[in-house]
């Protein structure tokens, strides 16, 4: 490569650098804006928005927020629903995983496809039904009907299936020959060594559920039980009339910035819990 | 309910053990390199224990909702009275002569049309642009996956504040530029593309974080060939690089089709279907059948619809994957 060729290929990295972060800052530039905005009076901002440096400042939104609304009841909600989902299918799936990748039963193979078919299965077909199933049994406004319908999801399962498939037999071998139990086996000589496919899919779990909107839009009917993404669709439903454009910035502001501090600590695996599961 | 994608090179496929030995991958060495996949041991009932407490689970919370959502779908359900008929197809045929729910689907489609492209095309171009190990790649790559982190209620609420009539950022910008404001929102024609907007801004990073893990495992060695060549960046792109992403392309459009079919949150907060039902998709038509009107057996026969079309995405997904696999188990 001539130096000619050379300086115009590193000219050609350099455009597409900066333009990249233009987009960056196009990219970034909504939650900015309400990011500044949120500090600002509501009085102040009935007449300006487009003054986003410069006085005048207040904490009077977030002091609101923290004084009035259920935000706190909300973020509780969504810990104890997020959590305890989270756990069970790490349970769950890891005890089927096991099952399925590293035992021999009668059926089988039968039955893991009977649960991998349930991967195609979209969670709007099966909504009416459940909402039925779960006013039957009173679960509506419940942290149980909150957390149950998501443990069915196949999903955990195929992954820790292919997890544990590919540890290497010779680990449990010894153990076998001992007869050492197989729930001594799993817990005491697999179970560690799942810790990073663990990480993966409780990450993965932890963040759609906190997320989901569909299923507690649906289950939860009184505020007490709304979790965070709902209460907050619930002040937007009257956003015209609402007590003003900076309370609802501080609420996005309030509601986003945790799990957004989460996300940059733990960045790495995030971002590999998200790609890596949606690609398996 | 899931989308989950079974590409070939994920781990327990030892067939291409090495490619997949990047980034993505959280398997230990030890287990990567493994090509024995079962220690089995001796047929016993007893194991289907490991097994029982997820399908109990599954059978009760999946399978059987499945199988009466099918059930409802031919029935007349009266709420208020439990009363219930049987009537064939009739849910059906109502729903092909439903105006808005021809609408919905027709959004869908839309809708699903607007992103997938956008997605597929910005997705590539910002991976190929960060695929470099610098500070400055990180710190970008945080900036277009960041987004995806926020729920889909804060997402629309930002997006609110900045399509607001005359007080929003978009409004500002246009005064400053000297324009006619206007709230997207509030408009038939673009509320649709205004919601597909904010969708490829809030989800871009999954398509960007997948071709970049693809583009790191094409092989260093046939880009050394191509800078022997001088082929210029087009012309890499072109020859080397698309063709090697090509599966993952594919994969890529038929992760978001099925995806965005299930649009709802973003446009039953943004516009609630409006403005003149310009933007009600096929799973708000499903939300407000059945918990809006207390129309059951119609909303289940409406969420079928929906369970065809997607089981046709992801029979597409698999017969691309199985393709995708039998090709690179060729070239190798």
């Amino acid at each position: 490569m001539s130096a000619r060729q050379h300086a115009g290929r590193r000219m050609g990295d350099h455009l597409i650098l900066a333009a990249v972060m233009v987009l960056a800052l196009l990219w970034i530039a909504p939650l900015a804006w309400v990011f500044a905005l949120s500090f600002k009076p509501n009085a102040f901002l009935a007449q300006h928005t487009d003054v986003v440096l410069g006085a005048p400042y207040t904490l009077k939104n977030y002091t609101d927020i923290l004084g009035t609304s259920s935000v706190f009841r909300w973020i509780a909600n969504s810990c104890i629903v997020s959590v305890t989902q989270t756990l069970l299918t790490l349970v769950l799936c890891s005890l089927a995983g096991y099952g399925f990748a590293r035992t021999a039963f009668p059926g089988q193979k039968a039955l893991y496809v009977f649960v991998l078919a349930g991967l195609a299965v979209p969670e709007q077909a099966v909504v009416i039904p459940l909402h039925r199933l779960f006013a039957d049994l009173d679960l509506h406004n419940t942290y149980s009907g909150l957390i149950l319908p998501r443990l069915a999801a196949p999903f955990g399962v195929f992954l820790m299936t292919q997890y544990f498939k590919a540890i290497p037999k010779d680990i449990e071998e010894a153990a076998l020959l001992d007869s050492t139990p197989r729930w001594k086996i799993f817990l005491r000589i697999v179970l560690p060594l799942s810790i990073p496919a663990q990480a993966t899919l409780g990450i993965f779990t932890f963040l759609t559920a906190w997320n989901d909107y569909l299923w507690p839009l649906i289950s939860a009917s009184k505020p007490d039980m709304y979790t965070l993404t709902l209460g907050l669709a619930a002040t937007q439903s009257n956003f015209a009339q609402s007590e003003g454009i900076g309370y609802l910035m501080a609420q996005a502001v309030f509601a986003g910035l945790p799990i957004f501090v989460i996300y940059l600590f733990f960045q790495k695996h995030i971002v590999s819990a998200v790609a890596g599961t949606t690609v398996r | 309910m899931c989308i989950c994608l079974m590409k070939p090179g994920l781990p327990g496929m030892p067939h291409k053990g090495a490619a997949m030995t990047t980034t993505l991958s959280a398997l230990p060495a030890a287990a990567r390199a493994s090509s024995q996949p079962k220690v089995k041991g001796v047929q016993h009932w007893s194991n289907a224990l490991f097994v029982l407490p997820f399908v109990l689970v599954y059978i009760a919370l999946l399978v059987v909702p499945v199988v009466t959502g099918l059930w409802l779908s031919l029935n007349d359900v009266d709420v208020l009275s439990g009363d219930r008929a049987f009537i064939g197809l009739a849910n059906f045929a109502r729903l092909w002569h439903d105006d808005i729910f021809r609408g919905a689907i027709r959004n869908t489609f839309l809708f699903v049309l607007m992103t997938t492209p956008a997605f597929v095309a910005l997705g590539l171009a910002l991976a190929l642009a960060l695929n470099r190990q610098d500070r400055v790649g990180t710190a970008l790559r945080t900036i277009f996956f960041g987004s995806s982190v926020l729920s889909v209620t804060i997402v629309t609420l930002v997006w609110r504040l900045v399509f607001m009539t005359d007080k929003g950022l978009l409004a500002n910008v246009m005064h400053s530029l000297g324009l006619a404001s206007i709230n997207p929102l509030t408009s038939s024609a673009l509320a649709l593309p205004a919601i597909a907007l904010v969708t490829v801004w809030w989800i871009i990073g999954l398509p960007m974080m997948l071709f970049l893990a693809a583009l790191q495992q094409i092989p260093e060695e046939i880009y050394e060939a191509a800078a022997m060549d001088n082929a210029g960046r087009w012309r890499t792109f072109w020859s080397i690089t698309l063709p090697q992403l090509r599966k993952t392309v594919a994969l890529v459009a038929i992760i978001e089709v099925i995806l965005q079919f299930q649009l709802f949150g973003q446009a039953q907060l943004m516009t609630n279907g409006g403005p003149n039902n310009s933007s009600r998709p096929l799973v708000q038509f499903i939300y407000e059948a059945g918990f809006q009107q207390w129309a059951l057996g119609y909303s289940a026969a409406a969420a079928q619809v929906l369970f065809g079309l997607m089981l046709i995405g992801v029979a597409l997904q698999m017969w691309i994957s199985k393709r995708g696999q039998t090709q690179s188990g060729e070239s190798t």
